[in-house]
């Protein structure tokens, strides 16, 4: 094959999301790679702008006192493995590429990869059990900021920041994809919910929707529950036409450039319909990408987004406190039950009293695992990792050590409010071949607990 | 010899260490980005403040922060050292005595029976920590040369003051060793990672504000919970 396939440039047209997706497992990809030149003084400028005070001292005062080897899950599931040491991963990598100052070569650059990617999640535990408050996390992301740029970088999520920048989406979902989309979906539903609406466009309304691509392309199902419950709890709502994608695996990528766009195409979208509210879907990077990071990515210096933006579980312990949504208490959840905390929302943005408030409404017997809320293990798939075959055997080692703080709980279901827990703990259940244990979104249960309103018209289909 | 060393020589040290010191810590704040950290440093002063606050002072209670109460060999060799690191050389008679002689700054001192206290306890830390380092495969991993360096740059003077402090022979000798080790520590420490003295408080303060400005600290309804 003469084409380039891995190149510092992002992919920017339909050919090339083609060519990388023809060649299948990023094989000629990678074979690329490990040819592709490290240009070093590129290198020593990109450090220099992107390690200021904040890191360089966290890099430096780091008292290699070995308090954040316990908290990363990757070291607990790999058997103690004294490479899985957060400082040690962050000191051999972005550490060592500093004091080089940029003169790397190519098998440095891979090496770092491997681990930015495939021995990180960017969970940010580690930041909490440090005495010093270094977030390894955080640097693990700046790292892969500058693999990015130079090229280094997961096929997978190559091909990831490829689809944002061409269509705005995570996948290969156009506008005339989504709103038909959205028109499939109230055509199956109308006949059971009379009156079933997904607007698009419309100005002035409550809540604007955000979702996921993979819901649309994989799922309609889901949006189709969100329209539900939007309808059975009389909220004026509405989808835009553009920017109704709020993942971002350029985030995982560390195409930042990438980030502001699908930015901008949302807060566009806000501009346009000016709703009082954004309410995003059960994503925990989509909104740590939207609503945590996003506003700065769009130069906002407040660091807030231009209307509150929730997260479906604030929505929805909202409606539940408000009385909008109503639950049938006799269809609580009766098994066991415990609650997967992403980190991107509750970690990183103190949700978890939300979803704890939810639980209270569904679930008879909820378990919370140890540790918990703040200080939850991820889910062992975060930061892109579900989605690299490259260290598919990495995160499936990983994945075991969610599993046995889920088993410990005794619970049969774990409600996991997250697209990328629920990836990883579908695939933990058929690698470790567990299969009493269920898992779920939250908008199924809701809409099988619900108690419909008189005003609501509704005509069983059973 | 003595006289140099605890005249001109004890100013300049103090100096560089104090100076060296300052300048990191304005290098620090100087050197944040709010764009680059995505951290607002400049608003939601209500959250922040007490969001830094709390980041440090949790941190600085035996058994305050779930890092501290799941880590116990680590913490209790960490406060049997920094109780005495920080106290007896402010606030030990001698050192005090010295203080107001050279700078005018007169310090309350310590009660010598607690200064002995603290100093058999901070040599008790960094023999602790010492043997962490031989024994651990975790910090067998992460050792490097300035690692023990930095920790025997800590010990010579605490040894050294104690032992003069015993007065059990040869006083003058270690009188004068240890004000040749405690100078060369206020010397290197702004450039080893013994410049944490300030820097903690500025990395502490910092991830403080990133949680209670960004990450959650208006959900939350407060500082994190460390
Ligand atoms: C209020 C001031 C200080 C604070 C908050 C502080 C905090 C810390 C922290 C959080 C660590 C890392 C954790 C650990 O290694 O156990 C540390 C390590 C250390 N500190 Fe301090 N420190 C302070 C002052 C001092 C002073 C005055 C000295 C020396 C006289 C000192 C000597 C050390 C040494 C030698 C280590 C490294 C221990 C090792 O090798 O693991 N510290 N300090
Ligand atoms: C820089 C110049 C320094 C001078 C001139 C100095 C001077 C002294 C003097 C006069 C004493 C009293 C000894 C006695 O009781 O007879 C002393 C004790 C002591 N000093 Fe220093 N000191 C210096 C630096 C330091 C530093 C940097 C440290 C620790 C980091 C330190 C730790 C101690 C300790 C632990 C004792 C013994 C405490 C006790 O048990 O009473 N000194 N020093
Ligand atoms: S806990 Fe913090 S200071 Fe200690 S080794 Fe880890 S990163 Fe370094
Ligand atoms: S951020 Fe999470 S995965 Fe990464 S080193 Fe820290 S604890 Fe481990
Ligand atoms: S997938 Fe879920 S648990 Fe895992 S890192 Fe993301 S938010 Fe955290």
């Amino acid at each position: 094959m003469s084409q380039i396939l891995c190149s510092p440039t992002p992919v920017t047209t339909q050919d090339g999301i083609r060519a990388l997706l023809a060649d299948k497992g990023g094989e000629e990809y990678y074979k690329q790679m490990r040819a592709l030149p490290v240009d070093q003084n590129a290198l020593a400028n990109d450090l220099q702008q992107t390690c200021k005070s904040r890191t360089r001292t966290w890099l430096e005062i780091c008292a290699h006192c070995g308090m954040c080897a316990d908290s990363c899950f990757f070291y607990k599931a790999n058997n103690n493995d004294p490479a899985q040491i957060p400082s040690y991963k962050i000191q051999s990598t972005l550490g060592e590429m500093l004091k080089r100052k940029g003169k790397v070569d190519t098998a440095f650059m891979m090496h770092a990869m491997d681990v930015a990617w495939g021995q990180c999640t960017c969970c940010n535990r580690c930041g909490l059990y440090c005495p010093h408050g270094i977030d390894t996390g955080v640097m693990f992301s700046y790292l892969r900021g500058i693999l990015f740029k130079h090229g280094f970088v997961p096929w997978e999520l190559k091909i990831g920041s490829g689809m944002h920048r061409v269509y705005g989406a995570q996948m290969d979902v156009t506008e005339e994809d989504w709103v038909d989309t959205c028109e499939w979906m109230v055509d199956e539903n109308s006949d059971e919910w009379p009156g079933l609406e997904i607007p698009v466009e419309k100005e002035g309304c409550d809540v604007m929707y955000i979702c996921n691509a993979r819901e649309v392309k994989h799922y309609p199902e889901d949006l189709a529950r969100a329209a539900i419950l939007f309808h059975v709890t009389g909220t004026s709502w509405t989808v835009p036409r553009e920017g109704w994608e709020t993942t971002s695996l350029t985030m995982f990528a560390g195409d930042w450039e990438g980030c502001s766009q699908n930015l901008e195409r949302i807060y566009a979208a806000v501009e346009r319909l000016k709703p009082k509210m954004v309410v995003g879907t059960e994503c925990g990077h989509a909104h740590r990408a939207t609503v945590v990071e996003g506003p700065y990515w769009a130069g906002r210096e407040s660091g807030d987004a231009p209307v509150p933006f929730l997260h479906y579980v604030e929505w929805v312990a909202k409606v539940l406190r408000e009385g909008k949504l109503k639950l049938n208490p006799s269809k609580k959840i009766k098994v066991p039950c415990t609650l997967q905390d992403a980190c991107n929302y509750v970690r990183n943005d103190g949700l978890g009293r939300y979803t704890r408030e939810i639980m209270s409404y569904i679930a008879e017997d909820f378990r919370e695992m140890s540790p918990h809320n703040e200080h939850n293990f991820c889910c062992g798939g975060g930061g892109g990792l579900n989605g690299i075959g490259l260290y598919r055997k990495e995160r499936n080692i990983g994945l075991k050590h969610k599993l046995d703080q889920i088993r410990a709980t005794g619970a049969q279901l774990v409600v996991t409010p997250c697209h990328n827990c629920w990836d990883a703990i579908r695939d933990m259940m058929e690698v470790y071949e567990e299969h009493n244990i269920k898992w779920t979104f939250l908008k199924p249960l809701l809409i099988d607990m619900m108690e419909i309103p008189p005003n609501i018209e509704h005509v069983s289909q059973e | 010899m003595m006289q140099t060393l605890t005249g001109p020589c004890f100013v300049i040290s103090l100096t560089v260490f104090v100076v060296g010191m300052l300048v990191r810590a304005v290098w620090y704040v100087r050197g944040l980005d709010w764009r680059l950290e995505r951290v607002a440093y400049a608003y939601h002063k209500d959250r922040s403040i007490p969001g830094a606050l709390v980041s440090i002072g949790k941190w600085l209670v035996p058994g305050g922060t779930q890092g501290w109460r799941t880590q116990p060999v680590a913490a209790i060799a960490f406060f049997l050292l920094h109780f005495g690191a920080v106290l007896i050389p402010l606030f030990l008679l001698g050192h005090t005595v010295l203080l107001e002689h050279h700078l005018g700054i007169s310090l309350p001192a310590l009660p010598q029976g607690l200064a002995d206290l603290l100093c058999i306890a901070s040599i008790t830390g960094l023999i602790l920590i010492g043997v962490r380092r031989f024994t651990s495969p975790v910090l067998q991993q992460l050792n490097t040369r300035q690692d023990w360096f930095v920790l025997v740059l800590t010990f010579l003077p605490f040894f050294t003051g104690f032992m003069a402090r015993l007065d059990i022979g040869a006083y003058d000798t270690w009188m004068l060793l240890h004000v040749l080790t405690g100078e060369l520590f206020l010397v290197l420490a702004p450039f080893t990672k013994l410049a944490h003295i300030v820097l903690f408080f500025m990395s502490r303060a910092q991830l403080g504000m990133d949680f209670a400005i960004k990450r959650g600290g208006d959900s939350r309804g407060g500082a994190y919970p460390w």
